[in-house]
């Protein structure tokens, strides 16, 4: 598997982090070489073996669907970028 | 050095509880250490007035209840900047978390604070806890305390501002998170003691995620007792981290009893590695005659897919830290950046993550989001979570077989100079974790624990690996093994 100048900005643009095109080359460079060391992985005989979920085997917790918290919406603002009137502020996304 | 801020957290907690001294005069000879060891880069965020209101009310409590009072009662730590801390900067060494203070007090340093902890300080790392040098880092790297020569090393990573300022005295203990190496690593590197519990036993809410089936939060000290005695604080049930396991916590300290007759600790011949250093593996061998020496039975086995725990872990870490990092949005908080006329919303992520994350993090971003897409999820990402599986079955199997624990050597050399593998490829600094990262695949307890110096004077530390939620009979064999080693070598002060 190699990746292509194509394929790294189309991974750049999945994984929205602006790439700039000159930059291209040395990413794509960068993935092929990871993705070389990745492959060992092939040499594995994983016939019949189950993907691991869980690292301890457990029971996830249940518990009643209700509110436990909240209720306080200039906490959850505090830290926004801009915030105005009780909501994020984000540039138009709808015209 | 302080001699107050040398004391271990036994020897402080006792001289609190005879009264010798109060946390008051500890915290602020602790304080003092850290105003003059800006040199090193490890408090990247100091709380003073934090830390002086917190020793008052640790005084208060000591005189109330005595001994009764928590093991940690006054005792001064420093938390790695992963940590989210109430109205503090919790930035994990990120431009995109920069100005952010968290609204909550993540659950380990909630209790750590709750059993009267003083809190000196937020700690240099790696960005998002990614990488093994602490060279990713928007603060510039944390330095080791010690050093050889006019080079300045590394105290490795991610919990390296953690090592060093634990390794030089500036605080008693520190809490790491250790995802593939990073709480041990950085531990032998510096010469100290650090423990990754077993997944689960310490919650991770409020600890910023990179690999939420990885990540785990343990105590770095400078003895093996005192990283039983603040693993207590740390770890626990917790309500709001499905993953934190609802077991009865058991004594850890009470564990360390010197008995370590009739254990048997497996070598692994997979972990003999080509190109090993031989002072690496002579301290590995010595390592084995010591546990022998006091009873235990050295037994050779096999964990056959050693080999692939590396390339593993490079499709999984990366895959969860793409998912988890995509909050990163410059919309809720932390930085956003600025937009030119007529740029819309996808731009603002596409910049806002382009100037907010550092190369690494972009690089693993990208990587597991390459491993997570259409077309090759079966091809990554699940043959990993096989190959997982298999790796977990080695070490189920040793176990059934009888073995208590495993021992290893720690990192596969000394500490290296910062800037020494700035040119090298990305898969060669990640060749650091090899024998560590087995361990957070297969979710178990491993401590690292200083063991010896190198011909050039750096320290090496030494790996054992438990049984799962047997903390403490891997506390007591390292508390073993670092009395028959005898490490009372320290950094000498030129910071």
């Amino acid at each position: 598997m190699s990746i292509d100048l194509e394929t790294a900005a189309h991974v750049a643009r999945l994984a929205r982090i602006r790439v700039e095109p000159e930059r291209l080359p040395a990413l794509a460079e960068e993935f092929n070489r990871i993705l070389g060391f990745i492959e060992q992985l092939n040499e594995v005989d994983v016939e019949g073996v189950e993907p691991m979920v869980s690292v301890t085997p457990m029971r996830l917790k249940r518990r009643p669907d209700e509110v436990t918290d909240g209720g306080y919406p200039e906490k959850i603002l505090s830290n926004a970028p801009d915030a105005r009137e009780g909501f994020f502020v984000v540039p138009k996304v709808v015209e | 050095m302080s001699e107050l801020s040398s004391l271990s957290i036994a020897e402080a907690r006792d001289a609190l509880r005879r009264g010798d001294v109060t946390a008051v005069e500890l915290t602020e000879a602790c304080l003092r250490e850290i105003e003059a060891a800006d040199a090193l880069n490890a408090f990247v965020h100091k709380t003073p007035e934090i830390a002086m209101e917190r020793a008052r009310a640790a005084d208060a409590m000591l005189k109330e209840k005595g001994d009764e009072a928590p093991g940690m009662c006054g005792i001064p730590v420093g938390i790695k900047d992963l940590f989210c801390t109430e109205h503090v900067p919790s930035q994990a060494a990120s431009r995109i978390l920069e100005n952010f203070r968290p609204e909550y007090e993540s659950t380990v340093t909630a209790q750590l604070k709750a059993a009267g902890a003083v809190m000196l300080g937020k700690l240099n790392m790696d960005e998002f806890a990614m990488g093994s040098s602490n060279e990713h880092s928007v603060y510039g790297p944390a330095v080791n305390p010690w050093r050889v020569d006019e080079r300045l090393l590394t105290p490795g990573g991610s919990s390296g501002g953690s090592a060093a300022a634990v390794a030089a005295r500036l605080c008693l203990g520190a809490t790491g998170t250790d995802t593939g190496g990073s709480i041990r690593q950085p531990a032998a590197f510096t010469g100290i003691v650090g423990l990754k519990p077993t997944y689960g036993r310490c919650s991770r809410w409020g600890i910023v995620a990179f690999a939420s089936s990885l990540d785990q939060a343990g105590p770095m000290t400078r003895t093996v007792r005192d990283a039983a005695i603040m693993l207590q604080a740390m770890a626990g049930h917790d309500p709001k981290d499905s993953t934190s396991a609802d077991l009865p916590l058991p004594d850890f300290e009470a564990a360390i009893t010197g008995d370590i007759r009739g254990k048997r600790i497996g070598i692994p011949r997979e972990y003999r590695m080509e190109g090993m250093p031989a002072e690496i593996e002579a301290l590995w061998k010595q390592g084995a005659e010591m546990l022998r020496d006091a009873g235990a039975e050295i037994v050779d086995i096999s964990l056959p897919h050693t080999k692939y725990a590396l390339p593993c872990y490079y499709v999984i870490a990366p895959a969860e830290a793409s998912s988890n990092l995509a909050r990163y949005d410059g919309v809720r908080y932390g930085y956003r950046a600025k937009l030119a006329k007529g740029e819309g919303i996808v731009e603002m992520y596409e910049k806002t993550r382009a100037e907010g994350f550092g190369p690494e993090v972009q690089r693993r971003v990208m990587i597991g989001t390459y491993v997570l897409s259409a077309g090759f999820y079966d091809a990554y990402y699940n043959r990993a979570r096989k190959v997982r599986s298999l790796i977990k079955r080695d070490f189920e199997t040793v176990f059934a077989d009888g073995i208590d624990a495993i021992l290893t050597p720690a990192t596969p050399s000394a500490a290296f100079g910062l800037g020494e593998m700035s040119e090298a490829d990305p898969v060669q600094m990640y060749l650091n974790d090899v024998f560590t990262v087995t361990v957070n695949l297969a979710g178990l307890p491993g401590i690292a624990v200083p063991a010896g110096l190198d011909s050039q004077g750096l320290p090496l530390g030494l790996q054992l690996i438990g049984r799962p939620w047997e903390e403490g009979e891997l506390l007591n064999l390292a508390e073993t093994l670092e009395r028959a080693a005898g490490f009372v070598s320290k950094p000498e002060k030129w910071w």
